[in-house]
């Protein structure tokens, strides 16, 4: 099968640009995005069903999560709020820290990041190295409660500074100018995109760009099914919508047991040799279901990170029966 | 019968059940017969007005019912509805 006929202005559609094009960058911050679209045929379910991953995890912290850091970081830089005193603070489960570590630690400010404590070893090594102090927050509440922890220490002390990711719009907006303009400009024979849900920056500004500029665009969202000890909420009234998501910027959802997420990630390193985390097991899933609702078509997914983090809890090698208690909630995943 | 999983935070209110057989065509016809059945979950998974509350989501075979027909989705005897509380990103996760 060929390939897209890429669009990009600087390209000649389907000629390769030639050595070094477009790869040569004055300062790691300007080689976040441009991220590789790979077809991966061998996971659609759907023979007329073309499929499409956009490696996320080739960006400089190994995630989509650049894209998102680099906006709120320079948002709040715009508007004065941080000073010399400043200190970025954010909840977050793992990509968003690493991120904001680095983009912090080359701006030179300061990071502290409110992280559950069941988060594996390798993301939080990764945030202190690029500098970041790590806070934890109880396992069991998830990023509900690294969210509460984070707002009660910001409302306590005004040197700390909040990007927020789950309610500033400038998160969406890292993807609305850079993620979508990309998947179009690589693929423009796009039909339908999925992605994972979770602050929804990703899904919500794909689905603005793309929505404007294809009409007729499907968006589908990957959540993933919570396991039993995780769902530490004492109330519903505890339950968190991201004030960043509106459900109308999607056209389904589809939720993905941890199970069936592993499963599919282990499939894609094995036949794609496309080596990625968990989340992306998830989004593949639900690609799948949007294969065989469509029917024929070209399915655009989007992988977020990379499968390094992931190594030491057994993701790519354990039996997934014995894996079953922790799939349950003993470990943080994603 | 279609199978209803309800969630940690709502057993409680569910006799301790972790899921409940219950007969019904439809979402809406589900979750009427189950707050009948528990009236502990009425006010939890539906506001005043009898809509779905903000923080709950309904999937019908992991689907979001929200952008299926709703409260009209048809349900067979076969299906599994999961209720679930709205948690970031579901789990702990982000992406």
């Amino acid at each position: 099968m060929a390939l897209p006929t890429p669009a990009a202005p600087d390209q000649v559609p389907g000629q390769d640009p030639g050595p070094g094009h477009g790869r040569a960058y004055r300062d790691i911050l300007d080689a976040i995005g441009h991220t590789p679209l790979v077809e991966i045929p061998r996971m659609s379910p759907v023979a007329d069903v073309r499929i499409f991953a956009k490696l996320e995890m080739a960006n400089p912290t190994g995630s989509v999560k650049d894209r998102a850091a680099k906006y709120l970081v320079e948002d709040l830089e715009r508007d004065g709020r941080l000073t010399a005193n400043s200190v970025i603070l954010e909840p977050t489960s793992g990509n968003t820290g690493i991120a904001l570590a680095m983009i912090g630690q080359r701006k030179g400010h300061r990071v502290v990041l409110v992280m559950p404590d069941n988060v594996t070893r390798e993301r939080i090594q990764m945030a202190e190295l690029f500098g970041a102090e790590i806070i934890h927050s109880p396992g069991a509440l998830g990023s509900n409660g690294a969210i509460t922890l984070a707002k009660r220490m910001a409302a306590s002390d005004p040197r700390y500074v909040m990007p927020y990711q789950y309610g500033n719009q400038a998160n969406p907006r890292a993807h609305e100018e850079t993620t979508g303009p990309e998947i179009l400009a690589d693929c423009p024979e796009v039909d339908a995109f999925v992605a994972g849900l979770g602050t929804g920056g990703t899904l919500m500004g794909v689905s603005r760009f793309l929505r404007r500029a294809k009409p007729g665009v499907k968006i589908y969202a990957a959540e993933p099914l919570p396991g039993e000890n995780v769902q530490g909420l004492r109330s519903l009234d505890e339950g968190f919508v991201p004030e960043i998501f509106d459900p109308g910027q999607l056209d389904g959802k589809f939720l993905v047991s941890n199970r069936d997420a592993i499963a599919a990630l282990r499939s894609l390193v094995r036949q794609e040799g496309i080596f990625a985390g968990p989340s992306s097991g998830a989004v593949l899933v639900a690609a799948a279901r949007v294969a065989r609702l469509i029917g024929h078509g070209t399915v655009v997914t989007l992988l977020p990170d990379g499968g390094w983090k992931y190594l030491s809890a057994g993701t790519y090698t354990r039996d997934l029966d014995e894996m079953e208690e922790d799939l349950e909630g003993g470990v943080n995943w994603w | 019968m279609s199978v209803v999983r309800i969630p940690p935070v709502l057993r409680a209110n569910a006799g301790g059940n972790k899921q409940v057989e219950v007969d019904g065509v439809t979402v809406g016809d589900i979750l009427s017969q189950l707050v009948t059945r528990y009236p502990g979950l009425q006010s939890q998974l539906l506001t005043d007005e009898g809509e779905l509350n903000r923080f709950v989501n309904v999937y019908l075979n992991d689907q979001d019912i929200r952008y299926l027909q709703e409260r009209a989705t048809p349900v067979d005897a076969r299906d599994t509805l999961i209720i679930l509380p709205a948690m970031a990103g579901g789990a702990g996760r982000e992406s």
